[in-house]
């Protein structure tokens, strides 16, 4: 986007990061981006608690009657998975970190509408995370992140309410990031920059912010319902106590499902991005990519019923949501086909976020695809509850989500950082992650398929040897993730000085020093063009000095 | 997967002629690539399932190799190249929407009227008995047998599985059947299915259930018909359901209200099973085994025309498996009545 900044200095003298030192002036910030970094630093721990479970589960899955701990022990490893991974990894990971990083750089403005809400998010997410902690330091969990009743507001013996008040308190901070954004992609945007304007990045943040703030008092309250009745014998799912447990599965799933899409939607724009940059195209179809991210977020809502297809709702109800199932997976189709599209006659580079990005494309729709088996309700009888699901959402999650956020970090890093990470290791890591996940998880389908239902800890020994299959690439998988916290964390000090632009980007946060000064731009940028306008982009930028 | 590959020539025209049982031979040593197929159901749910393999598989071959060729085509030659600009193209955008929402449609009617023809057990179904507890299936057969994490079937016969839990929701899985459902407490869920392979398969729990949950498994056994009425010989030791269940009648003094003559406090029980019975708050139900439960555990919750509300909870004091005891009963006073017609 052209803009009235003419010439970006190389390097701000001042900016965000040096502007002022110590730890006060980080646990005090209103910057919102020092506040992505507090969350960077916060959800990359979590991450490894979460994957550290993920690797005992696989190393006691080796034989079928398990190596390493008692089958009490693996429930709560996959729960402590599930919960750390999908309320204090996933669902913050790109809206937390890059959206608060990217959003009021994207549109011009200085920082998000309410910047000490915004503070205030990242302390309740830390609140709420501590009590998860200390859940699971305690002696841990065994619900499975589902917390289905009345296993968990009856029998269960472990740590349940501190847990669920940890994702009760998290989900505030959620609601608050989502309404900050809402605010200031409305009130705040640079002039000239009309919807249609947007990169497409802020098109998904905007529909997952929706999804934040509509979905989100839904599990609060559920969780509220569990409080009652295990603390206080108040019945509502427990039929002993005269309640009805497919209630919850009922709200449960009215904010689970559309949680889903938090994890990807904020993927499927950070993917458009990449994209466009290492085609030097503008996104094919970027209205119908701009819609189908609304469409996605509102149909969402609509479809929780395909998880209970086996659970026990009527014939005719399952009819409607397998319906409905399907049609949200057509805007998703929509997406990948205009992303492929977006390549032809583009002047492709192939620099690790690029290689995320393609990963994400590919493997989303493995994920989306085999969600057709689980939409189809004949199918869906014989895979729910077996491996074939877990393959599938982390098809989604994983393959999709986390693919697209470590393309988002690799992309933005010199941003963030002002420093390049070394392209080679991270082309590798990229390679090693795409290859260690289709290892842990394709075996997985087929797994299910053969009938080894989920959360076993123990499993007949037919299933040993893609069981086998799965822990050694999940060890690859492993590695693969370690590589770049190496490589980050050594960039920050040695990693050659990017420059504003290295990959000639388009977009206003490619407009200002890297990194980027307190107040982001010195002036209030003007935007006179579409996202993504490379075809008009002078032949040669200034490539700020970076080795790539 | 080249089982999956055969899939993606597969048309629905063409399942009859398609003979699922070729493909055993093309399992991997030490893997198998598909699960057994014991019922009557398992042969149209893969079909489906091999569908969708293939449709999977043509996709993601599909974008991948466009992804490939442009990525080799389109690669950046030098870092000054111009890259054209490319405008939507509606007709474009319009293909590929309507052609995923189409075949999105006819997957949806095929595997919606599989799952509505397979729901509803035919009427001559055999019926058998279903309790889940923290952390075993007892199973439990009408004419007395019961057993714990094993089920005996005949092949060739359609059985109506009826389940409930004890204390948590469990999931009765038998993979080879292709049918699952989860067991609820306070409930009945119903499934059905009918063998048709001699043999033994894995009868699992499906929902995540405790401590214990993996170890919730058993087998299911398909036997002939002559040797499943031996079996059911060799294991009928003791009185039928219906009789334990006439013996709890009498014992909790049910009896004392529920004359068979219809002169109690309580309705007549005879004869009463299927019919429609209407209740004081305007609803008008079918008696069934929900409506029987509801009954015996929170009677004030279904108040009947013409009766007072006097009796009592009998919530905590039968279990699970007396209830199923006195519905067998009441089921049994039915049938005595429709035969003596």
């Amino acid at each position: 986007m052209s803009t009235a900044v003419v010439e970006v200095p190389a390097r701000s003298e001042v900016n965000y990061l040096n502007a002022n030192y110590g730890i006060r002036s980080w646990l005090f910030t209103k910057d919102h981006k020092r506040i992505a970094l507090l969350y960077l630093a916060s959800i990359t721990f979590m991450f490894f608690v979460g994957g550290a479970a993920a690797v005992l589960m696989r190393l006691h899955l080796i034989t079928p009657e398990g190596t390493l701990v008692q089958p009490a022990t693996y429930n709560k490893l996959f729960t402590i998975h599930g919960v750390v991974m999908v309320f204090f990894f996933m669902i913050p990971s790109i809206p937390a970190v890059l959206g608060n990083f990217l959003v009021p750089m994207m549109i011009g403005a200085k920082d998000l509408a309410f910047p000490r809400l915004n503070l205030l998010s990242w302390y309740i997410y830390i609140v709420g995370a501590m009590f998860t902690l200390y859940a699971i330091l305690a002696g841990g969990v065994d619900t499975g992140w589902t917390f289905y009743t009345p296993y968990s507001s009856t029998y269960s013996n472990s740590h349940v309410i501190a847990t669920a008040l940890g994702v009760f308190i998290t989900g505030f901070s959620s609601i608050l990031t989502g309404l900050n954004f809402i605010v200031t992609i409305h009130k705040m945007r640079a002039p000239g920059l009309t919807w249609f304007r947007m990169p497409l990045f802020l098109w998904s943040i905007y529909a997952t912010s929706v999804i934040f703030i509509l979905g989100t008092p839904v599990i609060a309250i559920t969780i509220v319902l569990v409080f009652l009745e295990r603390v206080l014998h108040v019945g509502i799912f427990d039929p002993k106590l005269g309640g009805d447990p497919l209630l919850f599965q009922h709200l449960f799933w009215f904010y689970s499902h559309p949680a889903v899409y938090i994890m990807v939607l904020p993927g499927m724009g950070v993917v458009s991005e990449l994209i466009a940059c290492f085609s030097r195209k503008r996104i094919f179809g970027y209205s119908f990519v701009a819609f189908s991210s609304l469409a996605i977020a509102v149909i969402g809502f609509l479809v929780w019923g395909h998880h209970m297809f086996v659970a026990g709702q009527s014939v005719y109800a399952s009819l409607i949501f397998s319906l409905l199932s399907f049609l949200v997976a057509i805007p998703s189709a929509i997406k990948v086909f205009n992303w492929t599209a977006t390549l032809y006659k583009g002047s492709i580079s192939y620099q690790a976020p690029m290689l995320y990005a393609l990963g994400f494309i590919g493997l989303f729709t493995m994920g989306g695809l085999t969600g057709l088996f689980l939409a189809s309700l004949a199918t869906d009888v014989h895979l729910s509850g077996t491996y074939f699901i877990v393959a599938h959402f982390h098809y989604i999650m994983v393959g999709g989500a986390v693919m697209a956020y470590m393309g988002g970090i690799h992309f933005w890093w010199p941003k963030i950082t002002g420093r390049m990470y070394p392209d080679a290791w991270a082309r590798f890591a990229a390679l090693l992650i795409f290859v260690g996940f289709n290892l842990t998880f394709f075996p997985q389908f087929m797994l299910g398929y053969l009938g080894m239902p989920r959360r076993y800890a123990t499993y007949p020994a037919e299933f040993q040897v893609l069981n086998v299959m799965s822990s050694a690439g999940a060890s690859i998988l492993a590695i693969g993730y370690l590589i770049p916290l190496i490589y980050f964390i050594w960039s920050i000090r040695y990693g050659p000085i990017a420059g504003p632009n290295p990959w000639r980007a388009k977009g206003l946060e490619w407009e200002t020093p890297s990194p980027p000064p307190p107040d982001n731009f010195d002036v209030t940028p003007i935007v006179t063009e579409e996202a993504y306008n490379y075809a008009g982009a002078p032949p040669i930028a200034a490539a700020g000095g970076a080795n790539v | 997967m080249r089982e999956a590959q055969r899939g993606e020539r597969f048309e629905p025209s063409m399942l009859n002629a398609f003979h699922i049982s070729a493909l055993a031979t093309l399992d991997w040593p030490g893997i198998r690539l598909r699960p057994e197929q014991g019922s009557t159901i398992a042969e149209s749910v893969d079909h489906l399932h091999f569908f969708l393999t293939g449709l999977t598989l043509f996709f993601t071959f599909l974008i991948f190799l466009t992804i490939i060729y442009f990525a080799i085509k389109y690669r950046r030659r030098s870092e000054n190249e111009q890259v054209p600009e490319t405008k939507t193209y509606l007709p474009l955008e319009l293909t590929w929407t309507l052609i995923p929402s189409a075949l999105c449609i006819f997957i949806f009617m095929w595997s919606s009227s599989l799952y509505f023809r397979n729901s509803r057990a035919p009427n001559a179904s055999m019926e058998i008995f279903v309790i889940g507890k923290q952390w075993m299936w007892q199973l439990q057969h009408p004419e007395g047998p019961r057993e714990i994490n094993a089920l005996h079937v005949p092949i060739n016969v359609p059985v109506k599985l009826t389940m409930t839990s004890e204390d948590v929701i469990h999931g009765f899985y038998i993979p080879a059947f292709r049918i699952k459902r989860d067991v609820l407490p306070g409930r009945y869920s119903t499934i059905w299915f009918q063998a048709t392979q001699l043999g033994t398969y894995h009868l699992f729990c499906s929902q995540y259930c405790g401590a214990e949950h993996s170890g919730m498994i058993g087998w299911v056994y398909v036997m002939s018909p002559t040797d499943y009425a031996l079996w059911l010989a060799g294991g009928s030791k003791g009185e039928s359901m219906a009789d334990t269940g006439a013996r709890l009648f009498t014992q909790y003094g049910c009896n004392t209200c529920h004359k068979p003559d219809g002169t109690g406090k309580g309705p007549s029980l005879v004869g009463l099973f299927g019919k429609r019975q209407p209740l004081k708050d305007g609803r008008t139900l079918t008696v069934d085994e929900t409506f029987i439960r509801q009954a015996i555990t929170n009677p004030n919750s279904m108040p009947l025309t013409n009766y007072s509300p006097v009796m009592p909870t009998f919530q905590g004091q039968l279990n699970e498996e007396q209830i199923l005891d006195l519905m067998a009963y009441v089921k049994s006073l039915g049938a005595q009545e429709r035969t003596a017609k």
